[in-house]
Order: C-alpha cells, then structure tokens, then sequence
C-alpha cells in the first residue's frame, strides 16, 4: 500500500499537501493545516464560500503566496523553493490578466517565448491551441477587443500552451452570462479529459463543482470539511456546512435514538444509518415523496401530515413548504413530470414520506 | 401678436449665459496672459533693433538670421551648439530622473498604504521651495572645496582647483534633482493603479527579474511615464537658473541665451525671436510626443 502511495505522489501532475498553512498578518489562519492529494489527470475543485481560503491555497500552489507551515509536493517534486515562474504549473486567472499590450497570439504564446521555444516551434504550438480553443480569427486582435468568453478562452490557451502538469483556475468563469457559462463548463471539462491534464478548480458555485470536478474538497475558514467524488459530497455529506453549502437539505436536531428510532421535532423517524451522538438527521428536497392526504400510503414509516404553505414553480420542478400538524417545515422538490394540474397549491393537505434510506446522518 | 420664447429658446439662453460666466473668467485669463504676450513676442521678433536693443522699424527678419548663427562677423555656431546642448540636457536630466524614479516609486508603493502618502510628500517638498536656493545648495555641494570634488581631485578625475560646478555634470544634476518630482508623481499615480494579477500572470508564465520588469510592469507604467518625460523634458529643455548658476560660460543653455538678451546685453527683437524657436520646438516635440504615445497606445493620460 505504501509503494502505491509512493508512486501516485512522484506521477507528473499529482499534488500532494501535508499540513498546508497561511497565516495573514494578526489574523486567524485563512488556511489551516491542509492534508490533500490531489491524482494526476483529475479534474479537482475547491469549494467553499468567499473567504473560505480556497483561493489562497490555489495561490500557494502557484506559488504567489508562500506557506508559514507545511509542505507542497508536484509531481514528486518539493516547492518549498521553487519560485512561481519555475513551477510546472499555469494559472487562469479570475480577471483574466491577459496583457493589454500584447495581441492574442502574442499573449498566448508569452510563456513558450519566456522558455526560450523558437519561433517557429512557438507558432505551431499557438497556433494549435487557438484551433483547439476556437480562437484563431481573433489572434491579431489586443485583449480589449474581446469579448468576456473570448478572453476567458485566450487565457486558458495562454495556459494550456505551455503544457503544464497542473492547470489552477480560479474561477475563470464567474464573470460570464448563465448561457456562457454552462457552454464554456462543458467545453473545459471536455479539454481536461482530452489533454489529461490535473485541472485544480476554484469555484464559489455549488451547481458548478457538481457538473466539473471528479472530485470535489468543500472549504470553510480555512479548513477542509469534506474531500470526496461529487457523489458522496454531495448526498452524503459529512456535517450540516457541506450539506448545506451543496444544495438545499432538510436539516434536523436528534434528541436520542433507541435501535433505528430516532426522536426528532417531527416526531420519531426511523434511520438506516448507525447514530452517532451528536448527529443530526439530514434529507435532500428532492429525495422526499409528496402525496395527497387521501392517496397517501398510510402503512408506510415515516409519513407526515400537513398542509402545503409555498409553491415554488421552477420549470423542471417545484418546490414545496410543507407545514406539518407540530408545526415543523418539510422542503421537498417534486418533478414535474405529470401534466400541471397534477402539482399542489398553497393550502392542500399532503403527506410527505422521507425514506429510511435517504435519510443521512451529518455532524455538526 | 408677440410670440412668446419657448421653453427651448430659454433653456438655450441659460446655457449661454452660464457659459459665459464659467469659461469667461479663464478666457480672459488666456488672452491677457498668454495670447497677448505671444503676440507681442511675435511682432518684437520681425522688427530691427536699435543700438540699446529696443525694437524699431523697418520690419525685417534679421533676428532670426541671428538665431540661426549669422552676424556681421558671419555665421557662427554658438546658437546650434547651445540649442543642441539644450536637448542634451534636457534629455539626460530626463532619462536619470526616470531612472531614479523607478525604484523609489515601487519602493514607496511597497511601504504601508498609510506611510505612502508621506513618502511621496518627501519627495514634492523640496519643490516647494524656492529653485534658486535648491541650485545655490548644489553650488556648494559641487563646488571646489567640497568634499565631493575633492574626491574627484583625489581620484584624479578632476583637475586640482577645479569643482564638479560650474560645468555639464553640475547641470545635469541640478536639473534632475530639480524635476525629479514632476517625474516621480505621474510615474507614481500610473504604478498605484497597477494591476498587480499581470505581475503574476508574467511569474506564472515563467518570467522572473528584468524580463517580468520589462513585460508585465513597465508597459503598465507607460502612460505615467509619458507624462512625466513631458513635465520633465520641457521645462528643463528651457531651464534658465540651474544653466545660469551651475553651467558657466561652457555649458550656457538656451534659457540663459535668451535672458541675456533681455538683460546684460539687450536686444529685444533677437530675444524673441529666440523665444519664439524655443516655443515652435516645444510644441513640434509635444506633438511629436503625442503622435508617438497614441502609437505606444493607452497613454491617453500623456496628451497635453
């Protein structure tokens, strides 16, 4: 196990941090004591809220920021002091920093000439990744002639030129339109499989982490609150911040659990999973059954009854507020997939059944 | 029937009228000040000069022959060489006070944003007092006795008895110390606004020391720089007191020449006709200037 573990840390593009650390001037740590390994070829995201650290750590992989503890490791290789411009890493950067002076072409092709690539050898690489990026018409124009997907297109050809281990992007897609944004995922995701290159990803954006990454670290104050593939972060999260920040989630308090029964607000509700002290009782919108009080399954655990008081249409589904008899509220999204007269209005009694098997345990 | 004015009539009235007394002052300002004077200065340049050196009848373009050189002794290269000297100068003070205006500029930028503004204070305060005195203080300081120019004696640099002033080298430092300001301020308020992502997009590109300066920095700090050439470059090109008290006869520039004519040995029309070449050269540099940095692009700051 151990000579595995040797091997995927020394592969081109693997990264791994052992206790990563970064203390601003008299402020508590923006990132603190960070253990992540990170495969080559993966495409990996960095999740958190504003603030969380996740930019701050992308930078000292870049090597923009330096480490107060711990240590950094690319490709087998120890950072601790390799300067940026040696690093076998690129960066997109969330402005873009395309250089204004510079065309496109020229922009793209700044950190093959900085090697030393010739001319010509320079020009065929250019011009290669502005096909592969859809850019070639624009290669004489400056940055100020783009448009915001262009630009967000120049700069990752500025990037993925090079041929990198490592691509660092930081949220490179957070200043365009809804539409663009969906393509560009897509067509990212798509270069990353073909080039197979690590892709490190940074991204405020739940819904975006979801449809990008193989795996996906959640963040916040600095900390690491869950490292998993999309899957189980997102339907098994391992405390109320990650399930929260992923989505909507029905969150609650379990006052003591006897076998599987397990006492709640809502009243006893029965889980598959082990309880663990502390542990709060969790279920996703959409994993939750609504009926009409007449044609509920009655003989069914875990059914309650109350009355819809909020629909929220939303196209492929709508959401519902169910308030039961006590007076707890149950979120549950219901698929549309019914002709709409078949969904509920504000006032209609219901009864909502959340499956053992649905329901997850998180921590605090 | 009496029409009554519309309401656009009115509106178009108060705009004249509030334009009248925004811009009036200022235009009366430029005719009386500027306007004026040129005019007077060109009309002083085309008369001939009586044996006091005030300007008489007939008209005639002999200042401007004398400018060129030519006297009744024929024609002598004085004028060229002081012209020429001028551009030196001018280009030297310029090309040092850029020089040592870049690292002081990122050495105040890397200091506390609240320790800046001092730093900069520092530098403009100096300016604030008379130039005269500043060029006094630099007569002692590379004068024949001080210690910098014993230096040079001891060196072997300088011929004992001889200072570093009077002469080209105390000219040249007297007009960078004197305009360093004009150059560290736009230099500095372009280097405030940089975008700092690029200096790092040039790192993660692989760029590191003078390369990074040169690709990432430098072209950021273009505009200030282009502004600071012109605050420089003109005023020294036309500098009277640093010449006249650091330059001696050897290093004369054409704002001493110029003076001269108005005081030890007057003639006015010579006078101002000299200006008036001064003037045309500053301007054909000006435009010249703003050609080149619509060229350079994003140097819309630079034009004047």
């Amino acid at each position: 196990m151990s000579a595995s573990q040797t091997i995927s840390a020394t592969q081109r593009g693997a990264i791994s941090l052992k206790g990563v650390t970064r203390i601003f001037a008299g402020a508590v740590a923006a990132v603190d004591h960070i253990d992540l390994d990170i495969q080559a070829g993966e495409f990996f995201t960095l999740l958190g809220p504003s603030g969380c650290g996740k930019t701050t750590l992308l930078r000292m992989i870049a090597g923009f920021e330096t480490p107060d503890d711990g240590r950094i490791v690319i490709s087998g290789r120890e950072m601790q002091d390799v300067p940026a411009h040696k690093r076998a890493v690129n960066t997109v950067f969330q402005s873009y920093a395309l250089f204004p002076h510079l065309n496109v072409e020229q922009n793209i092709g700044f950190g093959l000439k900085m090697r030393g690539v010739k001319t010509d050898e320079r020009k065929r690489r250019v011009d290669a990744i502005m096909e592969l990026t859809q850019i070639g018409q624009f290669a004489k124009r400056s940055a100020a002639q783009l448009s915001g997907g262009q630009r967000q297109r120049v700069a990752l050809a500025r990037a993925l030129v090079n041929e990198p281990e490592v691509v660092l992007l930081d949220e490179p897609l957070s200043a365009l339109d809804a539409k663009l944004r969906a393509e560009l995922q897509i067509e990212l995701l798509r270069m990353q499989k073909r080039l197979g290159m690590t892709f490190i990803f940074v991204t405020h954006d739940q819904h975006e982490a979801l449809v990008m990454s193989d795996r996906i670290a959640v963040m916040s104050k600095g900390k690491l609150q869950q490292i998993g593939p999309v899957l189980d972060v997102y339907e098994k999260p391992q405390n109320v911040f990650v399930a929260e920040f992923l989505g909507l989630s029905n969150i609650w308090p379990i006052a003591g659990c006897q076998g599987h029964n397990a006492d709640t607000p809502l009243g006893p509700l029965v889980i598959n999973e082990p309880y663990r002290p502390g542990a709060l009782a969790m279920i996703r919108p959409e994993k939750i059954w609504v009926y009409t009080d007449t044609a509920a399954p009655r003989e069914r655990v875990n059914l309650f009854f109350g009355t819809i008081r909020e629909a929220i249409y939303m196209g492929a589904a709508t959401q519902y507020r169910v308030e039961l008899a006590n007076g707890q509220i149950v979120l549950a999204f219901d698929t549309n997939n019914q002709a709409a007269e078949r969904s509920w209005r504000p006032g209609e009694k219901v009864a909502v059944e959340l499956k053992p098997e649905n329901i997850m345990l998180v921590q605090p | 029937m009496i029409r009554e004015k519309t309401e656009i009539e009115l509106e178009a009235g108060r705009q004249r009228r509030r334009l009248m007394i925004t811009s009036g002052p200022g235009l009366i300002w430029i005719m009386l000040f500027l306007i004026l004077p040129s005019a007077l200065l060109l009309g002083i340049a085309f008369f001939s000069s009586d044996d006091y050196g005030n300007p008489v009848m007939p008209l005639s373009t002999q200042s401007f022959a004398q400018v060129a050189g030519y006297s009744l002794l024929g024609w002598d290269s004085g004028n060229i060489l002081v012209f020429l000297r001028s551009l030196q100068q001018a280009g030297i003070a310029t090309l040092v006070s850029a020089l040592l205006s870049y690292p002081l500029v990122f050495f105040i930028l890397s200091q506390r944003p609240s320790l800046r503004p001092l730093l900069l204070l520092f530098i403009v305060l100096p300016s604030w007092t008379n130039q005269v005195v500043r060029t006094y203080a630099w007569m002692e300081l590379l004068g024949p006795n001080a210690p910098l120019s014993m230096l040079g004696h001891a060196l072997g640099l300088l011929p004992p008895d001889l200072g570093m002033a009077p002469g080209s080298f105390a000219v040249t430092t007297g007009l960078a110390y004197n305009y360093l300001p004009y150059m560290v301020v736009p230099l500095y308020a372009s280097a405030e606004k940089m975008d700092w992502t690029l200096v790092e997009a040039g790192r993660d590109l692989y760029a590191s020391g003078l390369r990074l300066f040169w690709h990432a920095v430098f072209p950021q700090t273009v505009p200030g720089l282009l502004s600071g050439i012109i605050f420089v470059a003109i005023p020294a090109f036309g500098d009277y007191i640093v010449p006249q008290l650091l330059g001696g006869d050897k290093a004369m520039m054409i704002g001493s020449l110029i003076a001269n004519q108005f005081t030890e040995t007057p003639d006015w029309p010579y006078g101002a006709a000299l200006t008036l070449i001064m003037l045309v050269f500053t301007a054909a540099g000006l435009i010249a200037f703003r050609v080149l940095s619509k060229k350079v692009g994003g140097a819309e700051e630079a034009a004047i």
